[in-house]
C-alpha cells in the first residue's frame, strides 16, 4: 500500500539577510546587502501510512513547521521529494487541498468578528460539503468538542482554548484525511488538552486519517502516537516506536527504593537523582537493572521497590543534547 | 459554477456581517469617500467663478457633474488590496486562505462588491444632495449612456486587477507603504481625481493616456459628461482591454512567481 505521506531527502534552505550591528554597518548595506543560505529543513525522509498518528519532535526551530507547510503546499520545497496522498503539495491542486489540513496555533481560519458557525458555514460551501454531511458533522463535533456555547459567540469573545477548539472543528469540518497539526495544545488547560486529545484520536480511528502532529506537551505524544519522528537543526535523528527512542537514547532505569529505617548512603548501588524521607530514587544501567536491584533486596530493609523507565521529557532532552553535539 | 455561487454567497454573507460590526468605521469610511471628491469640487468651482465662469472647457456646473460622478465612479472602482498585502503576505495572513481548495482572489473579489453595494446606499444619497447643492450638468449622447455601463464594469475590473498585482510585489518587498503611497499618488493624478485630465499640461495628457490609470477612473465619468467622441471612445476602450489583458497575465505571473518565494512567515 502506497503511503499517506512520503517523504525522501526533504529540503527548504532560507536566504537570510546578515548584517553587523551599528550604523556604519546599517550604511553599508544600502549598498551591499550581505545574506547567508540556512537549511531549516536538511534532508529529511519519512513515510506516513494511512491511519497512522505520528509525533513530529524537535527543539523551537528545530524545522517543524517549516517541514509541515511544505507538506500541506504553502511552501516550495528547495529539494527532495514529496508526496502527500499521491500529489505533489507545492502544486496545490484543489484535489489535495480538500483531503487535507493544516491547524496553526497562531493562524486562524476562523473569522474574528463573528461567531465561529458563520465561518463553519463559509468552509463548508468552500469544501462543498453536502448540508447533510454537514450538520452530523457540527453534531458530531459539537458533541465531542462541547463547543455547543461556543459557536454562536463572535470569535474575538472566545477564550484561547474555546477558540483553539473551534479552530480544530473548523479544519476537519471537511473531513480531511490527513491532518497537520501544529501545536494543537499550546496555551490550554489540562482538561482541554485532554479533550482535544481525545477528539483527534477518535477522528482518525472513525475516518481513517493520518495525522502528523507537533507538541512541546510530551503528553500529546504519549496519548496519540506510537510512533515518534525526531528532528533537529532540520536533520532526522530518529524515527521509531516511542519506546524504543527511550531504549536508544536512554539506556537507564530508575529504580526508586522506599527504605524502613530512613536514609541511607546508597551512591555505591547507582547514580543518585533523588533522595529524601527515605525514599531514594537511583539511575542505572539498563544492563544492571536486575542485578541493583536483587542487591539492594538483600543488603538493606525495602519497604517498597519500583524500577521505571525515565520520564519521556528526559529522554528527548537528551536526544536533543546528543543532536546538539 | 453552482459551487462557486455558493462560495461568494456565504463570503459576502461574512463580510457583510463584519462590517456591520463596525457602525463607527463604516461612518468614517463614508465620511472620507464623499469628503475628498467635496473638496476637489469646491475648489474648482471657485476657481472656475473667479475666472469669470469657466476653467479650460469646465463651468462651474461641468465640474459639478465631473466631481459627482467621479465619486461614483471611485467608490465603484477603489480597492484597499495594496494597502492590506503588507500584512497579507509579510506577516502571513495568507496562509490560511492557501489552504483552501479556492483562489484567494475569489474571497477578495466578493468582500469588494458586497462591501460596494452597501456603501452605494449612502455614496447615492450623497450623490443628490451634492447634485442638488452645486446643480451639476451632462448632457450625454444616449450612445455615451449606453457605453458608461461597460466601460464602468471594466473600469473596475482593470483597477482591481492592477491593484491586485501590484500588492503581490510584497511576495519580494517587505515595506509596501512606500511602493503603496507612490501607487496613490499616481492614481491621484493620473486617473483625474484631483482635476479633469484635459486640464493638464500636454505630457501629462499624454501619460494619462497611455498609463492604465485614467481607464480605471475618469474614461466613465467623461463618457457620461458627453465630453468622449464615438471615435476616441473606441481608442478609449481598445487600450482598456489592452490594459486589462497585460493586467491578468501579468496578475497570473506575479502570482506564481510569489508562491514560489511566499516564506510564509509567522504563520
Amino acid at each position: 500500500m502506497t503511503p499517506a505521506i512520503h517523504v525522501r531527502g526533504l529540503r527548504k534552505i532560507y536566504t537570510v539577510p546578515v548584517r553587523e550591528p551599528g550604523l556604519w554597518a546599517a550604511v553599508r548595506g544600502l549598498v551591499r546587502r550581505g545574506s547567508r543560505d540556512v537549511a531549516a529543513v536538511d534532508g529529511i525522509s519519512f513515510d506516513v501510512a494511512a491511519g497512522e498518528m505520528v509525533g513530529f519532535l524537535g527543539p523551537n526551530g528545530a524545522g517543524k513547521t517549516t517541514a509541515l507547510k511544505m507538506l500541506s503546499g504553502l511552501l516550495h520545497p528547495s529539494g527532495g521529494e514529496l508526496s502527500v496522498l499521491g500529489f505533489l503539495p507545492s502544486r496545490r491542486e484543489e484535489a489535495f487541498l480538500r483531503q487535507i489540513t493544516l491547524v496553526m496555533g497562531q493562524r486562524s481560519q476562523l473569522a474574528w468578528d463573528i461567531p465561529a458557525l458563520d465561518s463553519f458555514e463559509l468552509n463548508a460551501a468552500i469544501y462543498d460539503v453536502s448540508p447533510a454531511d454537514y450538520r452530523r458533522m457540527v453534531d458530531e463535533m459539537t458533541e465531542l468538542l462541547d463547543l455547543e456555547d461556543l459557536i454562536r459567540k463572535p470569535v474575538r469573545n472566545l477564550s484561547l482554548g474555546e477558540r483553539m477548539k473551534c479552530e480544530i472543528a473548523v479544519a476537519i469540518l471537511h473531513r480531511p484525511r490527513v491532518l497537520f497539526l501544529d501545536e494543537p495544545t499550546i496555551g490550554l488547560d489540562v482538561t482541554m488538552q485532554r479533550r482535544i486529545r481525545a477528539f483527534i484520536s477518535e477522528y482518525s480511528k472513525r475516518y481513517g486519517a493520518s495525522v502528523l502532529v507537533t507538541s512541546h506537551y510530551m503528553a500529546d505524544i504519549e496519548a496519540l502516537c506510537s510512533r515518534v519522528v525526531v528532528i533537529h537543526h532540520g536533520k532526522l535523528l530518529f524515527d521509531g516506536d516511542l519506546s524504543a527512542l527511550a531504549a536508544q537514547f536512554s539506556p537507564h532505569k530508575t529504580i526508586v527504593v522506599d527504605l524502613k529505617n530512613g536514609v541511607a548512603d546508597l551512591s555505591r548501588y547507582g547514580e543518585i537523582v533523588s533522595a529524601d524521607d527515605g525514599r531514594v530514587e537511583l539511575r542505572v544501567p539498563k544492563s544492571e537493572t536486575a542485578r541493583v536491584t536483587s542487591r539492594l533486596l538483600s543488603d538493606l530493609e525495602v519497604e517498597d521497590l519500583t524500577v521505571e523507565d525515565p520520564p519521556i521529557e528526559d529522554v528527548i532532552e537528551r536526544v536533543f543534547a546528543q543532536g546538539a553535539t | 459554477m453552482k459551487r462557486r455561487l455558493a462560495i461568494w454567497r456565504a463570503q459576502a454573507r461574512n463580510t457583510l456581517a463584519i462590517q456591520l460590526q463596525y457602525r463607527i468605521s463604516l461612518v468614517i469610511w463614508m465620511i472620507g469617500l464623499v469628503l475628498s471628491p467635496l473638496v476637489y469640487l469646491v475648489v474648482w468651482t471657485t476657481v472656475a467663478h473667479a475666472k469669470g465662469g469657466d476653467v479650460g472647457t469646465y463651468s462651474a456646473h461641468d465640474f459639478a457633474a465631473y466631481f459627482i460622478l467621479l465619486m461614483i465612479v471611485d467608490h465603484i472602482t477603489f480597492t484597499w488590496v495594496i494597502f492590506n498585502a503588507d500584512f497579507r503576505i509579510r506577516q502571513g495572513a495568507l496562509s490560511p486562505l492557501l489552504l483552501r481548495p479556492v483562489h484567494p482572489i475569489n474571497a477578495d473579489i466578493v468582500e469588494n462588491v458586497s462591501f460596494k453595494l452597501l456603501m452605494l446606499m449612502v455614496i447615492l444619497p450623497a450623490a443628490v444632495v451634492m447634485s442638488i447643492a452645486f446643480g451639476p450638468r451632462l448632457h450625454p449622447d444616449p450612445w455615451a449612456v449606453i457605453a458608461f455601463f461597460p466601460a464602468l464594469l471594466l473600469a473596475a475590473v482593470l483597477r482591481f486587477t492592477v491593484e491586485w498585482t501590484v500588492s503581490l510585489i510584497s511576495f519580494w518587498i517587505s515595506r509596501m507603504a512606500a511602493l503603496d503611497q507612490m501607487y496613490y499618488v499616481l492614481v491621484l493624478f493620473l486617473s483625474g481625481q484631483v482635476a479633469p485630465i484635459s486640464l493638464f499640461p500636454a505630457p501629462v495628457q499624454l501619460a494619462a493616456n497611455v498609463l492604465p490609470f485614467r481607464w480605471m477612473v475618469a474614461f466613465p465619468v467623461e463618457l457620461l459628461l458627453g465630453r468622449v467622441s464615438p471615435h476616441d471612445a473606441t481608442i478609449g476602450f481598445a487600450v482598456l482591454l489592452a490594459w486589462l489583458a497585460v493586467g491578468l497575465a501579468a496578475l497570473r505571473l506575479t502570482w506564481r512567481l510569489g508562491l514560489k518565494q511566499y516564506s510564509a512567515v509567522g504563520a
